[in-house]
Protein backbone atom coordinates (compact mmCIF):
# COMPACT_ATOMS: atom_id res chain seq x y z
CA UNK A 1 0.00 0.00 0.00
CA UNK A 2 0.89 3.15 -0.96
CA UNK A 3 -0.54 6.72 -0.83
CA UNK A 4 -0.31 9.46 -3.83
CA UNK A 5 -2.26 13.31 -3.77
CA UNK A 6 -1.28 15.08 -7.08
CA UNK A 7 -2.74 18.82 -7.66
CA UNK A 8 -2.52 20.53 -11.01
CA UNK A 9 -3.68 24.11 -10.53
CA UNK A 10 -5.29 25.96 -13.52
CA UNK A 11 -6.13 29.47 -11.79
CA UNK A 12 -3.08 31.15 -11.57
CA UNK A 13 -4.70 33.03 -7.93
CA UNK A 14 -4.77 29.72 -6.26
CA UNK A 15 -0.54 28.93 -6.91
CA UNK A 16 0.63 31.01 -3.97
CA UNK A 17 -1.40 28.19 -2.21
CA UNK A 18 -0.01 25.14 -3.50
CA UNK A 19 1.93 23.98 -0.42
CA UNK A 20 -1.01 24.91 1.92
CA UNK A 21 -3.25 22.81 -0.51
CA UNK A 22 -0.40 19.87 -0.71
CA UNK A 23 -0.44 19.30 2.70
CA UNK A 24 -3.83 19.21 2.92
CA UNK A 25 -3.56 16.59 1.17
CA UNK A 26 -0.51 14.57 2.15
CA UNK A 27 -2.44 14.18 6.17
CA UNK A 28 -5.00 12.03 4.28
CA UNK A 29 -2.88 10.03 2.59
CA UNK A 30 -0.21 9.36 5.60
CA UNK A 31 -2.11 6.06 6.71
CA UNK A 32 -1.23 4.33 3.42
CA UNK A 33 2.65 5.24 3.79
CA UNK A 34 4.22 6.15 6.97
CA UNK A 35 7.71 5.13 6.19
CA UNK A 36 8.88 7.50 4.14
CA UNK A 37 7.67 10.02 1.79
CA UNK A 38 8.56 12.48 -1.27
CA UNK A 39 7.39 15.77 -3.19
CA UNK A 40 7.65 16.81 -6.54
CA UNK A 41 7.01 20.27 -6.15
CA UNK A 42 6.96 22.35 -9.43
CA UNK A 43 7.04 26.62 -9.88
CA UNK A 44 8.13 27.39 -6.63
CA UNK A 45 10.38 30.63 -6.45
CA UNK A 46 11.95 29.58 -3.45
CA UNK A 47 13.34 26.46 -3.81
CA UNK A 48 14.02 26.44 -7.65
CA UNK A 49 13.79 29.86 -8.93
CA UNK A 50 12.83 30.73 -12.39
CA UNK A 51 16.17 30.96 -14.03
CA UNK A 52 18.24 28.17 -12.25
CA UNK A 53 18.40 24.48 -12.67
CA UNK A 54 17.68 22.23 -9.37
CA UNK A 55 19.57 18.97 -8.52
CA UNK A 56 18.55 17.24 -5.42
CA UNK A 57 21.01 14.89 -3.78
CA UNK A 58 20.50 12.03 -0.89
CA UNK A 59 22.52 11.30 1.57
CA UNK A 60 25.67 13.77 1.04
CA UNK A 61 27.88 13.03 3.58
CA UNK A 62 30.32 16.18 2.81
CA UNK A 63 29.40 19.55 4.84
CA UNK A 64 26.72 21.55 3.30
CA UNK A 65 28.92 24.68 3.32
CA UNK A 66 32.62 22.52 1.96
CA UNK A 67 30.08 21.28 -0.73
CA UNK A 68 29.29 24.48 -1.50
CA UNK A 69 32.36 26.61 -1.73
CA UNK A 70 34.06 23.41 -3.51
CA UNK A 71 31.19 23.66 -6.11
CA UNK A 72 31.53 27.56 -6.49
CA UNK A 73 34.98 27.12 -7.76
CA UNK A 74 33.58 24.49 -10.42
CA UNK A 75 30.92 26.87 -11.38
CA UNK A 76 32.10 30.20 -11.38
CA UNK A 77 29.59 33.26 -11.55
CA UNK A 78 26.96 30.37 -11.45
CA UNK A 79 25.86 31.57 -7.65
CA UNK A 80 25.48 28.30 -6.58
CA UNK A 81 23.01 27.61 -3.42
CA UNK A 82 22.92 24.26 -1.23
CA UNK A 83 20.13 23.71 0.63
CA UNK A 84 19.79 20.65 3.56
CA UNK A 85 16.49 19.49 4.04
CA UNK A 86 16.93 16.41 6.06
CA UNK A 87 18.19 13.40 4.01
CA UNK A 88 17.86 15.52 0.48
CA UNK A 89 20.53 18.54 -0.16
CA UNK A 90 19.04 20.64 -2.55
CA UNK A 91 21.29 22.38 -5.20
CA UNK A 92 20.59 25.30 -7.60
CA UNK A 93 22.68 27.53 -9.77
CA UNK A 94 22.67 29.57 -12.85
CA UNK A 95 23.45 27.33 -15.33
CA UNK A 96 21.72 23.84 -17.06
CA UNK A 97 20.54 21.28 -15.50
CA UNK A 98 23.46 19.05 -17.38
CA UNK A 99 26.27 21.30 -16.48
CA UNK A 100 25.05 21.40 -12.70
CA UNK A 101 25.06 17.57 -12.61
CA UNK A 102 28.28 17.30 -14.41
CA UNK A 103 29.79 19.41 -11.89
CA UNK A 104 27.93 17.65 -9.20
CA UNK A 105 29.67 14.34 -10.06
CA UNK A 106 32.84 15.84 -10.40
CA UNK A 107 32.92 16.51 -6.57
CA UNK A 108 30.87 13.76 -5.49
CA UNK A 109 31.39 10.59 -7.56
CA UNK A 110 29.00 8.20 -5.47
CA UNK A 111 26.21 11.08 -5.37
CA UNK A 112 22.94 10.19 -5.70
CA UNK A 113 20.52 12.04 -8.01
CA UNK A 114 16.94 11.76 -6.87
CA UNK A 115 15.73 15.37 -8.85
CA UNK A 116 16.55 17.16 -11.19
CA UNK A 117 15.22 20.34 -13.55
CA UNK A 118 14.29 23.97 -14.17
CA UNK A 119 10.76 23.82 -13.13
CA UNK A 120 10.30 21.02 -10.62
CA UNK A 121 12.14 20.38 -7.16
CA UNK A 122 12.27 16.90 -5.91
CA UNK A 123 12.35 16.32 -2.15
CA UNK A 124 11.94 12.71 -0.44
CA UNK A 125 13.22 10.94 2.94
CA UNK A 126 12.13 8.66 5.57
CA UNK A 127 9.94 9.03 8.24
CA UNK A 128 6.66 10.48 9.20
CA UNK A 129 5.37 12.19 6.06
CA UNK A 130 4.28 15.31 8.14
CA UNK A 131 7.47 15.16 9.91
CA UNK A 132 9.02 15.74 6.34
CA UNK A 133 6.70 17.68 5.06
CA UNK A 134 7.71 20.35 8.24
CA UNK A 135 11.57 19.70 7.28
CA UNK A 136 10.43 20.69 4.00
CA UNK A 137 8.47 24.13 4.23
CA UNK A 138 5.63 21.93 2.09
CA UNK A 139 3.00 24.51 3.92
CA UNK A 140 5.15 27.94 2.63
CA UNK A 141 5.58 26.42 -1.45
CA UNK A 142 4.26 28.24 -3.96
CA UNK A 143 3.81 27.02 -7.77
CA UNK A 144 1.40 25.49 -10.66
CA UNK A 145 1.72 21.44 -10.03
CA UNK A 146 2.66 19.35 -7.02
CA UNK A 147 2.93 15.65 -6.24
CA UNK A 148 3.08 13.91 -3.17
CA UNK A 149 3.71 10.08 -2.32
CA UNK A 150 3.83 8.20 0.46
CA UNK A 151 5.32 5.18 0.84
CA UNK A 152 4.64 1.18 2.46
CA UNK A 153 7.68 -0.54 0.98
CA UNK A 154 7.19 -4.03 -0.85
CA UNK A 155 10.04 -4.46 -3.35
CA UNK A 156 12.79 -2.63 -1.82
CA UNK A 157 14.17 -1.30 1.54
CA UNK A 158 13.50 1.80 3.20
CA UNK A 159 15.66 4.03 2.02
CA UNK A 160 15.10 8.38 0.85
CA UNK A 161 16.32 7.01 -2.45
CA UNK A 162 13.58 3.81 -2.70
CA UNK A 163 11.27 6.69 -1.69
CA UNK A 164 9.20 8.56 -4.78
CA UNK A 165 8.95 10.09 -6.66
CA UNK A 166 11.44 9.20 -8.79
CA UNK A 167 13.16 11.41 -11.38
CA UNK A 168 14.97 10.41 -14.21
CA UNK A 169 15.15 13.13 -16.58
CA UNK A 170 14.61 16.67 -16.21
CA UNK A 171 11.51 18.08 -14.80
CA UNK A 172 9.66 14.54 -15.12
CA UNK A 173 8.37 12.48 -11.73
CA UNK A 174 6.31 9.50 -11.44
CA UNK A 175 5.24 8.00 -8.94
CA UNK A 176 3.74 4.29 -8.04
CA UNK A 177 1.07 2.48 -5.86
CA UNK A 178 1.85 -1.00 -6.53
CA UNK A 179 4.07 -3.36 -7.84
CA UNK A 180 5.45 -4.47 -11.17
CA UNK A 181 6.44 -8.37 -11.35
CA UNK A 182 8.64 -8.54 -14.38
CA UNK A 183 10.31 -5.18 -13.55
CA UNK A 184 13.94 -7.39 -13.40
CA UNK A 185 13.58 -8.43 -16.64
CA UNK A 186 12.71 -5.03 -17.90
CA UNK A 187 15.50 -3.42 -16.13
CA UNK A 188 17.97 -5.57 -17.78
CA UNK A 189 16.58 -4.92 -20.97
CA UNK A 190 17.15 -1.55 -20.79
CA UNK A 191 20.45 -1.71 -19.16
CA UNK A 192 21.54 -3.51 -22.52
CA UNK A 193 20.38 -0.36 -24.35
CA UNK A 194 22.94 1.95 -22.12
CA UNK A 195 20.15 2.54 -19.64
CA UNK A 196 22.15 3.42 -16.07
CA UNK A 197 20.39 2.65 -12.98
CA UNK A 198 20.20 4.14 -9.33
CA UNK A 199 18.56 1.60 -7.29
CA UNK A 200 17.04 -1.93 -7.40
CA UNK A 201 13.68 -0.39 -7.08
CA UNK A 202 10.82 -1.79 -9.23
CA UNK A 203 9.36 1.88 -9.77
CA UNK A 204 12.70 3.47 -11.14
CA UNK A 205 12.17 0.82 -13.90
CA UNK A 206 8.91 2.57 -15.13
CA UNK A 207 10.21 5.98 -14.73
CA UNK A 208 13.49 5.11 -17.03
CA UNK A 209 11.02 3.03 -19.09
CA UNK A 210 8.74 6.13 -19.59
CA UNK A 211 12.28 8.49 -20.10
CA UNK A 212 13.20 6.48 -22.86
CA UNK A 213 10.12 6.36 -24.47
CA UNK A 214 10.16 10.19 -24.90
CA UNK A 215 13.25 10.70 -25.22
CA UNK A 216 12.43 8.12 -28.72
CA UNK A 217 9.69 10.48 -29.46
CA UNK A 218 6.56 9.40 -27.45
CA UNK A 219 4.58 11.55 -25.94
CA UNK A 220 3.09 11.09 -22.37
CA UNK A 221 0.27 9.78 -23.30
CA UNK A 222 1.75 6.96 -26.12
CA UNK A 223 4.32 6.06 -23.46
CA UNK A 224 2.26 5.57 -20.55
CA UNK A 225 -0.03 3.21 -22.85
CA UNK A 226 3.45 1.10 -24.23
CA UNK A 227 4.08 0.68 -20.32
CA UNK A 228 1.08 -0.78 -19.91
CA UNK A 229 1.99 -3.46 -22.79
CA UNK A 230 5.12 -4.24 -21.38
CA UNK A 231 4.75 -3.69 -17.61
CA UNK A 232 2.96 -6.69 -15.46
CA UNK A 233 1.62 -5.91 -12.10
CA UNK A 234 -0.26 -3.95 -10.03
CA UNK A 235 0.25 0.17 -10.52
CA UNK A 236 -1.76 3.08 -9.83
CA UNK A 237 1.00 5.53 -11.63
CA UNK A 238 1.06 9.56 -12.01
CA UNK A 239 3.99 10.98 -14.14
CA UNK A 240 4.43 14.82 -14.33
CA UNK A 241 6.38 17.06 -16.94
CA UNK A 242 6.44 20.72 -16.22
CA UNK A 243 3.09 21.20 -18.35
CA UNK A 244 1.27 17.88 -18.04
CA UNK A 245 -0.10 15.58 -15.78
CA UNK A 246 -1.01 12.15 -16.30
CA UNK A 247 -2.55 9.15 -14.48
CA UNK A 248 -3.01 5.30 -15.78
CA UNK A 249 -3.89 2.16 -13.50
CA UNK A 250 -3.20 -1.24 -14.21
CA UNK A 251 -6.02 -2.98 -16.59
CA UNK A 252 -7.89 -5.06 -13.46
CA UNK A 253 -7.63 -2.19 -11.10
CA UNK A 254 -5.82 -3.50 -8.50
CA UNK A 255 -4.69 -0.16 -6.83
CA UNK A 256 -6.81 2.79 -6.15
CA UNK A 257 -7.25 6.18 -7.48
CA UNK A 258 -9.96 9.30 -7.72
CA UNK A 259 -9.93 12.22 -9.61
CA UNK A 260 -11.53 15.22 -9.50
CA UNK A 261 -11.73 18.31 -11.78
CA UNK A 262 -13.18 21.96 -11.49
CA UNK A 263 -11.96 24.95 -14.12
CA UNK A 264 -9.58 25.98 -11.45
CA UNK A 265 -8.04 22.78 -10.80
CA UNK A 266 -7.30 18.84 -11.64
CA UNK A 267 -6.48 16.48 -8.42
CA UNK A 268 -6.14 13.10 -8.43
CA UNK A 269 -5.63 10.96 -5.23
CA UNK A 270 -5.28 7.45 -3.93
CA UNK A 271 -8.75 8.01 -1.80
CA UNK A 272 -11.51 10.86 -1.80
CA UNK A 273 -10.76 12.06 1.85
CA UNK A 274 -7.72 13.19 0.45
CA UNK A 275 -9.31 15.51 -2.08
CA UNK A 276 -12.13 16.43 0.29
CA UNK A 277 -10.81 19.81 1.53
CA UNK A 278 -9.70 21.26 -1.58
CA UNK A 279 -11.58 24.31 -2.48
CA UNK A 280 -14.73 24.53 -4.74
CA UNK A 281 -14.97 20.27 -3.99
CA UNK A 282 -18.77 20.43 -3.65
CA UNK A 283 -18.91 21.17 -7.40
CA UNK A 284 -16.12 19.15 -8.84
CA UNK A 285 -16.77 16.09 -11.20
CA UNK A 286 -15.28 13.58 -8.90
CA UNK A 287 -14.63 10.03 -11.08
CA UNK A 288 -12.76 6.98 -11.02
CA UNK A 289 -9.99 6.23 -13.24
CA UNK A 290 -10.76 3.64 -15.68
CA UNK A 291 -8.60 0.39 -15.47
CA UNK A 292 -5.81 0.17 -18.32
CA UNK A 293 -6.84 4.08 -20.01
CA UNK A 294 -4.32 6.89 -19.62
CA UNK A 295 -5.84 10.08 -18.52
CA UNK A 296 -3.34 13.06 -19.01
CA UNK A 297 -4.18 17.19 -18.62
CA UNK A 298 -2.06 20.11 -19.90
CA UNK A 299 -1.83 23.09 -18.70
CA UNK A 300 -3.00 25.62 -20.96
CA UNK A 301 -0.84 27.80 -22.47
CA UNK A 302 -3.44 30.96 -22.10
CA UNK A 303 -2.77 30.67 -18.48
CA UNK A 304 1.09 30.18 -18.17
CA UNK A 305 2.48 29.43 -14.94
CA UNK A 306 5.76 32.32 -15.13
CA UNK A 307 7.47 33.68 -17.79
CA UNK A 308 9.86 30.65 -18.58
CA UNK A 309 7.38 27.72 -18.60
CA UNK A 310 7.54 25.87 -21.90
CA UNK A 311 4.91 25.54 -24.18
CA UNK A 312 5.96 21.97 -24.64
CA UNK A 313 8.30 19.62 -22.76
CA UNK A 314 11.50 19.38 -25.06
CA UNK A 315 12.91 16.14 -22.92
CA UNK B 1 -51.88 5.55 11.57
CA UNK B 2 -50.64 4.42 15.18
CA UNK B 3 -47.06 4.18 16.25
CA UNK B 4 -46.20 2.28 19.12
CA UNK B 5 -42.42 3.34 19.46
CA UNK B 6 -41.93 6.75 21.12
CA UNK B 7 -41.13 9.43 18.41
CA UNK B 8 -37.11 10.40 18.83
CA UNK B 9 -35.49 13.29 18.35
CA UNK B 10 -33.79 13.33 15.64
CA UNK B 11 -29.55 13.29 16.47
CA UNK B 12 -27.86 15.90 13.92
CA UNK B 13 -23.99 14.66 14.27
CA UNK B 14 -21.12 17.39 12.54
CA UNK B 15 -17.79 15.14 11.50
CA UNK B 16 -16.03 18.30 11.25
CA UNK B 17 -16.41 18.26 14.89
CA UNK B 18 -16.90 15.01 16.47
CA UNK B 19 -14.47 11.73 15.28
CA UNK B 20 -16.18 8.34 13.29
CA UNK B 21 -15.30 6.49 16.59
CA UNK B 22 -17.82 8.94 18.74
CA UNK B 23 -20.69 8.85 16.29
CA UNK B 24 -20.10 4.94 15.40
CA UNK B 25 -20.29 4.32 19.49
CA UNK B 26 -23.77 6.69 19.47
CA UNK B 27 -24.88 4.77 16.75
CA UNK B 28 -24.03 1.66 18.53
CA UNK B 29 -26.13 2.28 21.27
CA UNK B 30 -28.91 3.98 19.40
CA UNK B 31 -32.48 2.58 20.13
CA UNK B 32 -34.98 1.42 18.00
CA UNK B 33 -36.34 3.94 16.08
CA UNK B 34 -33.93 7.25 16.68
CA UNK B 35 -32.88 8.93 13.58
CA UNK B 36 -29.65 10.31 12.70
CA UNK B 37 -28.17 13.29 10.30
CA UNK B 38 -24.78 13.20 9.52
CA UNK B 39 -23.02 16.60 7.86
CA UNK B 40 -19.51 16.83 7.03
CA UNK B 41 -18.47 13.00 6.58
CA UNK B 42 -15.27 14.03 3.97
CA UNK B 43 -14.52 10.79 2.70
CA UNK B 44 -13.61 9.60 6.01
CA UNK B 45 -13.52 5.33 6.47
CA UNK B 46 -15.70 2.91 8.11
CA UNK B 47 -18.73 5.38 9.51
CA UNK B 48 -21.47 3.51 10.27
CA UNK B 49 -20.08 0.44 10.53
CA UNK B 50 -21.73 -2.00 12.46
CA UNK B 51 -25.22 -0.73 12.77
CA UNK B 52 -27.74 -3.38 14.37
CA UNK B 53 -30.11 -0.86 15.65
CA UNK B 54 -33.64 -0.32 13.82
CA UNK B 55 -32.30 3.07 12.89
CA UNK B 56 -32.24 5.73 9.90
CA UNK B 57 -29.60 7.11 9.10
CA UNK B 58 -29.04 10.30 6.80
CA UNK B 59 -25.31 10.94 5.59
CA UNK B 60 -24.89 14.53 4.08
CA UNK B 61 -21.68 14.40 1.66
CA UNK B 62 -19.43 11.27 0.45
CA UNK B 63 -18.44 8.59 2.21
CA UNK B 64 -15.10 6.84 2.19
CA UNK B 65 -14.44 3.12 2.70
CA UNK B 66 -16.28 0.52 3.84
CA UNK B 67 -19.60 2.80 4.84
CA UNK B 68 -21.88 0.61 6.47
CA UNK B 69 -19.88 -2.68 6.88
CA UNK B 70 -21.46 -5.70 8.48
CA UNK B 71 -24.98 -3.47 8.59
CA UNK B 72 -27.47 -5.20 10.45
CA UNK B 73 -30.84 -3.61 10.36
CA UNK B 74 -31.58 0.33 9.95
CA UNK B 75 -32.07 2.30 7.10
CA UNK B 76 -28.89 4.47 6.10
CA UNK B 77 -29.00 6.51 3.14
CA UNK B 78 -25.78 8.94 1.45
CA UNK B 79 -26.69 11.63 -0.55
CA UNK B 80 -23.13 11.01 -2.08
CA UNK B 81 -21.12 8.82 -2.94
CA UNK B 82 -19.11 6.25 -1.75
CA UNK B 83 -15.59 4.49 -1.22
CA UNK B 84 -14.34 1.03 -1.24
CA UNK B 85 -16.00 -1.89 0.40
CA UNK B 86 -19.59 -0.19 0.45
CA UNK B 87 -21.62 -2.41 3.34
CA UNK B 88 -19.17 -5.09 2.84
CA UNK B 89 -20.44 -8.14 4.55
CA UNK B 90 -24.05 -6.57 5.22
CA UNK B 91 -26.35 -8.61 7.14
CA UNK B 92 -29.65 -7.51 6.51
CA UNK B 93 -31.29 -3.93 5.98
CA UNK B 94 -30.83 -0.96 3.75
CA UNK B 95 -28.17 0.60 2.44
CA UNK B 96 -28.60 3.22 -0.04
CA UNK B 97 -26.06 5.61 -2.03
CA UNK B 98 -27.66 8.16 -4.35
CA UNK B 99 -24.53 8.92 -6.27
CA UNK B 100 -21.65 6.42 -7.32
CA UNK B 101 -20.03 3.41 -5.17
CA UNK B 102 -16.42 2.57 -5.61
CA UNK B 103 -14.87 -0.99 -5.48
CA UNK B 104 -16.58 -3.67 -3.94
CA UNK B 105 -19.68 -3.00 -3.37
CA UNK B 106 -21.94 -4.88 -1.02
CA UNK B 107 -18.86 -7.44 -1.35
CA UNK B 108 -19.75 -10.84 1.13
CA UNK B 109 -22.87 -9.18 1.62
CA UNK B 110 -25.63 -11.64 3.39
CA UNK B 111 -28.66 -10.35 3.41
CA UNK B 112 -30.56 -6.59 3.00
CA UNK B 113 -30.84 -4.30 -0.07
CA UNK B 114 -27.90 -2.31 -1.41
CA UNK B 115 -29.07 0.71 -3.73
CA UNK B 116 -26.85 2.78 -5.71
CA UNK B 117 -28.35 5.13 -7.80
CA UNK B 118 -24.89 5.83 -9.89
CA UNK B 119 -22.09 3.48 -10.79
CA UNK B 120 -20.18 1.48 -9.37
CA UNK B 121 -16.55 0.01 -10.24
CA UNK B 122 -15.65 -2.94 -9.93
CA UNK B 123 -16.22 -6.01 -8.46
CA UNK B 124 -19.66 -5.18 -7.36
CA UNK B 125 -21.19 -7.83 -5.04
CA UNK B 126 -17.86 -9.82 -5.29
CA UNK B 127 -18.39 -13.34 -2.89
CA UNK B 128 -21.87 -12.10 -2.55
CA UNK B 129 -24.01 -14.30 0.18
CA UNK B 130 -27.95 -13.65 -0.43
CA UNK B 131 -27.48 -9.56 -0.43
CA UNK B 132 -30.07 -7.86 -3.10
CA UNK B 133 -28.01 -5.20 -5.23
CA UNK B 134 -29.68 -2.71 -7.08
CA UNK B 135 -27.61 -0.50 -9.64
CA UNK B 136 -29.00 2.10 -11.37
CA UNK B 137 -26.10 2.77 -13.64
CA UNK B 138 -23.32 0.67 -14.84
CA UNK B 139 -20.92 -1.86 -13.10
CA UNK B 140 -17.15 -2.36 -13.51
CA UNK B 141 -15.24 -5.57 -14.22
CA UNK B 142 -15.12 -8.78 -12.14
CA UNK B 143 -18.41 -8.31 -10.51
CA UNK B 144 -20.19 -11.14 -8.59
CA UNK B 145 -17.47 -12.87 -8.77
CA UNK B 146 -17.84 -16.23 -6.90
CA UNK B 147 -21.13 -14.81 -5.89
CA UNK B 148 -22.65 -17.47 -4.30
CA UNK B 149 -26.38 -16.50 -3.78
CA UNK B 150 -28.80 -13.08 -3.65
CA UNK B 151 -29.11 -10.91 -6.68
CA UNK B 152 -27.40 -8.33 -8.63
CA UNK B 153 -29.73 -6.28 -10.56
CA UNK B 154 -27.84 -3.81 -12.72
CA UNK B 155 -29.77 -0.78 -15.18
CA UNK B 156 -27.14 0.31 -17.10
CA UNK B 157 -24.28 -2.11 -18.52
CA UNK B 158 -21.94 -4.64 -17.13
CA UNK B 159 -17.78 -4.60 -17.14
CA UNK B 160 -15.87 -7.56 -18.15
CA UNK B 161 -15.89 -10.94 -16.20
CA UNK B 162 -19.44 -10.37 -14.84
CA UNK B 163 -20.18 -13.62 -12.73
CA UNK B 164 -16.49 -15.60 -13.44
CA UNK B 165 -16.49 -18.86 -11.37
CA UNK B 166 -20.27 -17.98 -10.00
CA UNK B 167 -21.68 -20.69 -7.95
CA UNK B 168 -25.25 -19.24 -7.72
CA UNK B 169 -26.86 -16.10 -7.81
CA UNK B 170 -29.09 -14.53 -10.24
CA UNK B 171 -28.04 -11.64 -12.21
CA UNK B 172 -30.02 -8.85 -14.23
CA UNK B 173 -28.93 -7.01 -16.79
CA UNK B 174 -30.81 -4.04 -19.12
CA UNK B 175 -27.66 -2.82 -21.10
CA UNK B 176 -24.78 -4.60 -22.50
CA UNK B 177 -22.52 -7.04 -20.91
CA UNK B 178 -18.75 -6.19 -22.05
CA UNK B 179 -18.06 -10.40 -21.41
CA UNK B 180 -19.30 -12.92 -19.21
CA UNK B 181 -17.02 -14.68 -16.77
CA UNK B 182 -16.17 -18.35 -16.63
CA UNK B 183 -19.51 -20.44 -15.55
CA UNK B 184 -21.47 -17.53 -15.98
CA UNK B 185 -24.44 -18.19 -18.57
CA UNK B 186 -27.30 -16.23 -20.48
CA UNK B 187 -30.49 -18.17 -18.87
CA UNK B 188 -34.51 -17.60 -19.78
CA UNK B 189 -36.34 -14.27 -17.95
CA UNK B 190 -39.87 -16.64 -16.69
CA UNK B 191 -42.75 -15.34 -15.11
CA UNK B 192 -41.09 -15.38 -11.66
CA UNK B 193 -38.04 -13.62 -12.50
CA UNK B 194 -39.81 -10.82 -14.30
CA UNK B 195 -42.13 -10.78 -10.89
CA UNK B 196 -39.08 -10.52 -8.52
CA UNK B 197 -36.98 -8.24 -10.37
CA UNK B 198 -40.26 -6.12 -10.45
CA UNK B 199 -40.29 -6.19 -6.71
CA UNK B 200 -36.48 -5.40 -6.54
CA UNK B 201 -37.09 -2.43 -8.85
CA UNK B 202 -40.11 -1.21 -7.04
CA UNK B 203 -37.87 -1.49 -3.45
CA UNK B 204 -35.34 0.38 -5.05
CA UNK B 205 -37.35 3.02 -6.14
CA UNK B 206 -36.70 2.16 -10.15
CA UNK B 207 -39.11 2.44 -12.97
CA UNK B 208 -37.26 0.54 -15.26
CA UNK B 209 -39.71 -2.48 -17.27
CA UNK B 210 -38.26 -5.76 -16.26
CA UNK B 211 -39.17 -6.91 -19.53
CA UNK B 212 -36.17 -4.96 -20.82
CA UNK B 213 -33.63 -7.00 -18.72
CA UNK B 214 -31.81 -10.35 -19.40
CA UNK B 215 -30.84 -12.71 -16.64
CA UNK B 216 -27.44 -14.66 -16.48
CA UNK B 217 -26.29 -16.90 -13.76
CA UNK B 218 -24.45 -19.92 -13.37
CA UNK B 219 -24.34 -23.18 -15.64
CA UNK B 220 -22.79 -25.39 -12.39
CA UNK B 221 -20.07 -27.15 -14.33
CA UNK B 222 -17.96 -25.80 -11.66
CA UNK B 223 -19.82 -27.25 -8.91
CA UNK B 224 -18.05 -31.02 -9.32
CA UNK B 225 -14.44 -31.98 -10.46
CA UNK B 226 -14.24 -33.19 -13.42
CA UNK B 227 -11.87 -35.90 -14.19
CA UNK B 228 -11.04 -35.37 -17.44
CA UNK B 229 -9.53 -32.41 -16.25
CA UNK B 230 -7.15 -34.45 -13.71
CA UNK B 231 -3.82 -34.28 -16.07
CA UNK B 232 -3.83 -30.56 -15.31
CA UNK B 233 -3.13 -30.98 -11.88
Amino acid sequence: MCGIAALQLRNPTLRGDLGLLMHGMLCEIVDRGPDSAGLALYGDDRLNPADRAAVTLLDVSMDADVFAQTLAVALPGAAVVVTRLGETTLVTALTGTAELEAAIESILQDAQVAGRGEHVTVLKGTGHPLDLAETYGLKQVTGWQGLSHTRMATESAVTASGAHPFTVADDLCLVHNGSFSNHASIRRQLRAEGIHFDSENDSEVAARYIARRLEQGDDLSTALTRLGEVFDGFYTLVVTTPTSMAVVRDPIACKPAIIAETDDWIAMASEYRALASLPGIENARIFEPSPGVVYTWELSPAAPARDTIPEAISL
Amino acid sequence: MTNDTAIQPITSIDLAARSVRELNQLLHTAVDGSAFVIDNPAGQHSIGAGIDADIDVTVNGHVGYYFAGMHKTGTVTVHGSAGVGLAENIMSGIVHVTGDASQAAAATGHGGLVIIDGNTGARCGISMKGVDIVVGGSIGHASAFMAQAGRLVVCGDAGEALGDSIYETRIYVRGTVASLGADCVEKPMREEHLAELGDLLTAAGRHEDPADFRRFGSARSLYHFKVDNAGSY
